[in-house]
């Protein structure tokens, strides 16, 4: 038993960080700085980073980028195409795409900023993966509304064209997979929430004194970062198990970390909005823009409670 | 990475499993009934190999990684053994600030439950803050002399030993003047009496007056005035759920809870479950960490919050299934709502991370 992350993934994690914090958005207003966009495109692409999954990367190796681009809110798509990547590699389809495709989920293209193709997984069955299914392409349409700011849903446009099958298993092991990604990106959001009312808790100044200085602003940060650490390490484990416990496991070890992050998170980007004040109210303060893309990841692949197995291990 | 067992790992485990067939049922896990059995299943548990593993062979510890406690954790818990003794602190606190004569002496006996322990800190004036004690240590000869009144002793009935903080420089600053001692539980000029804690158990707790009971000069942990240092690695340690091996107590909660459920589980039970497993698995995080030599420092109160939310909502899972009707069911919620206060409040918790690693001024 050893699960401490290896040298390697370490410095994945942190090549990750500096391009999340060198060229993700610094600010609300630098959501719409398309320069910006296309340099943090073009570094994104050049990373290869998109196709992961395909170039042998584990479920943990995926999980580390996913959850520090969220950290930066990196607004080009990730978490869709690592998925679909993940989903060719399954079919044994070695040619790669001449762009990243995007998640078709439902009737919806998601993480589609920017592309023109979709793939998704139609589960066979009633059951969600349990029976395999059908994957196949749609192309990607209008955008529709969506809440996140730094991600775009779109229409699926055109018929869903079959281009092969997953078996049980593939199909189990891609639903723990969408799960641990969606996981990350909860709970790199909700880290950067944390940042950013830590950062203004030792800045704003009340009273003659740092807002931080008062137990009762510093007692809901403290919060926040056990929570961190309990989500930093459900997360871990699923993100681990994708490829080495039984499918059905890996699906359980990803509902319960998506569960007890996706709840951690929301609390820990309302603290934020609250150590704000009432910028924390207003829409150029950015810790509405994590709780967005943090209600976003929990909506796509959902847990309720309701779903947890009470086997314990 | 690795969350499964090395092959190592796995053998100690199937020894350990086999051991427990025989014998976990001999041993009481709740009540008053658990206290009065506990010492007899300290020295089973280490007398079998699956006790202190992770300590210096010199102490009779076996030096195995921290990993393996986690091991003697989980099969406890699944075989409805009691938990393993919860003294790790203490063995810590002796075994960093002791020196080599007193290791000698009292680490063996500790590790062994020969010798059973408590530990005097808390007073009824000084409780969060611990540096305001006033129990007074006078050196007369070649021994002190203690006066001075110690609250929510843990097994001070039952100890043979306790592990003291007394002022011996009454003009020093207060953190300063404040000296550790090993005082023998067995002599006059110690008074012992009884704390019945909510849940009704009357065996835990305690409180100690000391009137004139005394102590070797060389029964002093550390130097004079080190007191504090003691004590800071003393409560430090007692906040891990690594050390304190509640973790799988939590599960096997759960467990029972779900197959005794009628009808659909209430989500204080589902959360409750994941909670657990949350913790199970920070566990395994935090003790692969102390691999690389951590040193957890303030980290500690990051767990002891998390460990208090567990049990809590544990506490929390059992009043909602019946809890109002069966004593036992309350009398675990009752003790839940315990581990937000004792080893430093949730309070004091959160005071530490904001200060110490967050970087707040609070």
């Amino acid at each position: 038993m050893d699960v401490r992350l290896t040298t390697e993934q370490r410095d994945l994690r942190d090549a990750a960080a500096r391009l999340a914090d060198d060229l993700g958005p610094g600010s609300v207003l630098d959501l719409d700085d398309t320069e910006r966009v296309e340099r943090l495109e073009k570094a994104v692409a050049a990373t290869g980073w998109r196709s992961l999954r395909s170039d042998g990367a584990s479920g943990v190796e995926v999980a580390l980028v996913v959850e520090e681009f969220a950290r930066g809110l990196v607004d080009v798509p990730l978490l869709g195409p690592l998925l679909t990547d993940d989903l060719r590699a399954r079919l044994g389809n070695e040619a790669e795409p001449a762009e990243p495709v995007a998640l078709a989920v439902g009737d919806e293209a998601v993480d589609a900023r920017g592309l023109r193709g979709a793939l998704g997984l139609r589960a066979a069955g009633a059951g969600a993966g349990g029976a395999g299914g059908t994957v196949g392409t749609v192309g990607v349409g209008e955008p529709v509304f969506g809440i996140d700011l730094t991600r775009t849903t779109a229409a699926a446009s055109g018929p869903f064209e079959p281009v092969g099958e997953l078996s049980a298993d593939d199909a189990l092991r891609w639903q723990a997979l969408a799960l641990t990604v969606t996981t990350a990106d909860i709970l790199g959001a909700a880290r950067g929430a944390y940042a950013l009312a830590c950062e203004y808790a030792k800045v704003r100044s009340q009273y003659g004194r740092t807002i931080g200085s008062f137990q009762a602003i510093a007692h809901l940060l403290a919060e926040s970062l056990a929570l961190i650490e309990g989500s930093v390490s459900v997360l871990r484990y699923a993100a681990w198990a994708v490829d080495e416990l039984e499918p059905a496991e890996a699906v359980r070890a990803g509902q319960v970390a998506k569960v007890y992050t996706a709840r951690a998170a929301q609390t820990i980007c309302e603290t934020s909005v609250q150590v704000h004040g009432g910028i924390g109210n207003t829409w150029e303060c950015l810790a509405h823009v994590f709780l967005r893309r943090v209600l976003t990841s929990g909506a796509l692949f959902p847990v309720s409670l309701e779903e947890i197995d009470l086997g314990l291990s | 990475m690795d969350f499964r067992d090395s092959p190592e790992e796995a053998a100690f485990r199937a020894r350990l499993q086999a051991w427990l067939a025989e014998n976990a049922k001999k041993f009481p896990t709740s009540g008053d009934e658990y206290w009065a059995k506990a010492g007899e299943w300290h020295q089973a548990l280490h007398a079998a190999g699956f006790f202190g593993s992770t300590w210096p062979k010199a102490y009779g510890g076996q030096e195995l990684p921290a990993v393996y406690d986690v091991i003697v954790d989980e099969e406890l818990a699944r075989a409805g053994a009691p938990a393993r003794p919860s003294l790790g602190y203490l063995v810590i606190g002796l075994g960093r600030h002791g020196s080599e004569a007193l290791r000698q002496r009292f680490l063996p006996g500790m590790i062994n439950g020969t010798e059973r322990w408590c530990q005097g800190f808390s007073e009824p004036g000084a409780g969060s803050d611990l540096a305001s004690l006033t129990t007074t240590a006078t050196l007369e000869g070649d021994h002190y002399v203690l006066h001075g009144h110690k609250i929510w002793t843990s097994y001070s009935d039952e100890a043979d030993w306790c592990l003291v903080l007394a002022r011996t420089d009454p003009a020093a600053p207060r953190h300063k003047g404040i000296s550790g001692f090993i005082v023998s539980m067995h002599q006059p000029g110690i008074e012992q009496r009884p704390l019945p804690m909510m849940n009704g158990v009357t065996k835990e707790f305690g409180q100690v007056l000391f009137d004139g009971a005394t102590v070797p000069v060389d029964q002093m942990v550390g130097a004079p005035g080190e007191g504090w240092k003691l004590a800071m690695t003393v409560v430090g340690h007692e906040r891990e759920p690594s050390t304190l091996g509640f973790t799988a107590r939590y599960g096997k909660t759960v467990r029972n809870l779900a197959a005794t459920v009628d009808g659909p589980p209430s989500d204080e039970l589902r959360w409750a479950a994941v909670q657990t497993e949350m913790l199970r698995l920070h566990v395994r995080r935090r003790l692969s960490e102390q691999l690389d030599e951590v040193s957890h420092g303030p980290d500690g109160s990051l767990d002891k919050l998390l460990m208090t939310w567990v049990e809590q909502s544990v506490g929390h899972a059992c009043l909602a299934s019946g809890g109002t009707r069966d004593p036992e069911l309350l009398g675990t919620y009752l003790y839940s709502r315990a581990q937000s206060v004792m080893g430093g409040t949730s309070q004091i918790q959160k005071n530490i991370i904001a200060g110490r690693i967050i970087g707040l001024e609070v």
